[in-house]
């Protein structure tokens, strides 16, 4: 009697104003202007191509629940974010079927297996985008100039191939061949920042991340300036490689992934097939994440040194 | 009826590849295209008919601590002969195949049957055992192959399906293609038979 609105209920009691829904719309703002560029550099293609990918994204995420009797969960922003960022992904020269098969299979074999957000291993866009580049190798590695809508190669591509170097103030603004959201490094770094100052992602990634590629480049006789604008690592760094899921969370084991992805693209891009490495960087380190976090645990308080 | 149960397990009930997940090196391996996986299973079959009847008729006369070396040894000489006969009759299928016909000699189906089955069981049985399980792995490795081909290179078994315009999903022909067709069908095999079980629980 007289206790009616007293709530039991277990720990914690505190809770934090953030959830997934906010953090998710908080990256999609963060990456409009990239995908705003795409669309005035490539035209409709470039915005066909993104909401094909954000389509097909939550569509499978919603049939994928549905058939496996799970609650829907499409309302929390997650699969629009992965269809958003495998779109910034691909050439704006890829048919829209292709585009839909890389969602399906980032959402299906890329988190919904594993048992949806937060269960996955794997950044679930770069799955989509690793089926694609493997599957369709023809029309991933298919750019189109934006300047005048012809096939061209990506600055990286003309680097490894015929040692054409591409200018700064090009790579940085983003007229150049190249994936949709991956060309403009100033809107990428702008979109990065927002993150930073929202409190979304850590610093330690993206910093160790870029900072090992350049001094990487500088050692190996490459130059640092052009290896940051240029490919997707800008994208990589800020959006992928900061992956609350799938990357570590001590302190400690963010600056490990960062150096190792950056060691790794450096290598991928100077000495592998591929011209570009962010991609299988970012997979690589993916797989090392739990082990990094076993051996970057921080110590219990009042645990004595062994 | 008992006898009958002996050679219907392999298909279904306890398949080699869906059930049991065994001999997944050949599996992943060799089902790039419908023709490999069906001729890899039909000389899988073979081993496993001869080595089972062999292990069944001198199981009184192998010592229990040598059984594993002397089971190997029967299994290799009939991975040998099926070989031989290969390279012999079926150059075309045997220049694809390689090395994963005497690979075949490790596959874990031949000895898990050897040592669980016709080490125990009479000479009949054992061979229906065999028979079963090697047509198991057969229709396994054939289906695995069918879809891996259809989506890979738009044919079945070298039959072309689609038009001009069909573009092949490489990644099926290639080894993550492998993995990923067999680890949908199990996923599907689990589901299916999950429910079955649950229906026949309440």
């Amino acid at each position: 009697m007289g206790y009616g609105n007293l709530v039991v209920s277990s720990s914690p009691h505190i809770r934090s104003e953030e959830t997934v829904q906010r953090i998710m719309i908080d990256v999609i703002i963060a990456l409009l202007p990239a995908t705003a560029a795409s669309v005035y550099f490539f035209g409709m293609r470039a915005l066909a191509i993104t909401l094909t990918g954000i389509i097909a994204a939550v569509a499978a995420e919603a049939a994928i629940q549905k058939i496996r009797n799970k609650p829907v969960t499409i309302n929390d922003g997650s699969a629009v974010i992965t269809g958003l960022l495998l779109a910034l992904t691909l050439s704006p020269a890829m048919p829209l079927w292709m585009v839909a098969v890389g969602a399906v299979v980032a959402i299906g074999i890329g988190k919904q297996v594993y048992g949806g957000l937060g269960s996955n291993p794997f950044n679930p866009a770069l799955v989509g985008r690793a089926f694609l580049v493997v599957t369709f190798p023809v029309h991933m590695t298919t750019w189109v100039s934006p300047v005048d809508g012809v096939t061209s190669a990506t600055p990286l591509g003309l680097l490894k191939m015929e040692g054409i170097k591409t200018g700064y103030m090009e790579l940085f603004i983003g007229n150049v061949g190249g994936s949709l959201g991956e060309t403009s490094a100033l809107l990428l770094i702008l979109g990065g920042l927002y993150l930073l100052y929202r409190g979304i992602i850590d610093w330690r990634i993206p910093a160790f991340y870029l900072g090992t590629v350049a001094v990487m480049t500088m050692v190996l006789g490459g130059d640092p300036i052009f290896h940051l604008f240029s490919g997707g690592l800008m994208l990589g760094a800020f959006f992928m490689a900061t992956d609350m899921v799938t990357t570590p969370v001590t302190k400690m084991g963010k600056i490990i992934f960062g150096v190792g992805a950056g060691i790794l693209v450096v290598i991928i891009r100077l000495y592998g097939g591929y011209p570009e490495g962010v991609l299988f960087s970012i997979l690589l380190m993916n797989t090392f994440t739990p082990i990094i976090e076993k051996y970057t645990r921080p110590k219990i308080y009042g645990e004595v040194k062994r | 009826m008992k006898f009958g149960y002996e050679f219907i397990k392999g298909l279904w009930d306890e398949n080699p590849t869906f059930r049991l997940v065994l001999g997944m090196c050949p599996t992943l391996a060799v089902t790039n295209a419908a023709m490999n996986g069906l001729s890899m299973g039909l000389a899988t079959t073979f081993v496993l008919v001869g080595s089972n009847i062999m292990v069944s008729a001198l199981k009184k006369v192998i010592p229990d601590e040598v059984r594993i070396p002397s089971y190997v040894i029967i299994i290799a000489t009939f991975v040998t002969i099926a070989d031989l006969a290969l390279a012999a009759f079926f150059p075309e299928i045997y220049r694809v195949l390689g090395l994963f016909i005497p690979l075949i000699v490790v596959n874990c189906i031949i000895l898990a049957r050897a040592e669980a089955f016709a080490a125990k069981n009479s000479i009949g049985k054992s061979a229906l055992d065999g028979l079963g399980m090697g047509f198991g792995f057969t229709w396994a490795l054939t289906f695995l192959g069918i879809i891996r081909e259809i989506l890979g290179m738009g044919s079945v078994f070298g039959i072309k399906l689609f038009g001009e315009g069909f573009v092949s999903w490489i990644i099926f022909i290639l080894p993550p293609g492998a993995f990923l067709t067999l680890g949908l069908i199990l996923g599907l095999f689990n589901a299916v038979l999950g429910k079955k079980k649950k229906a026949q629980c309440s």
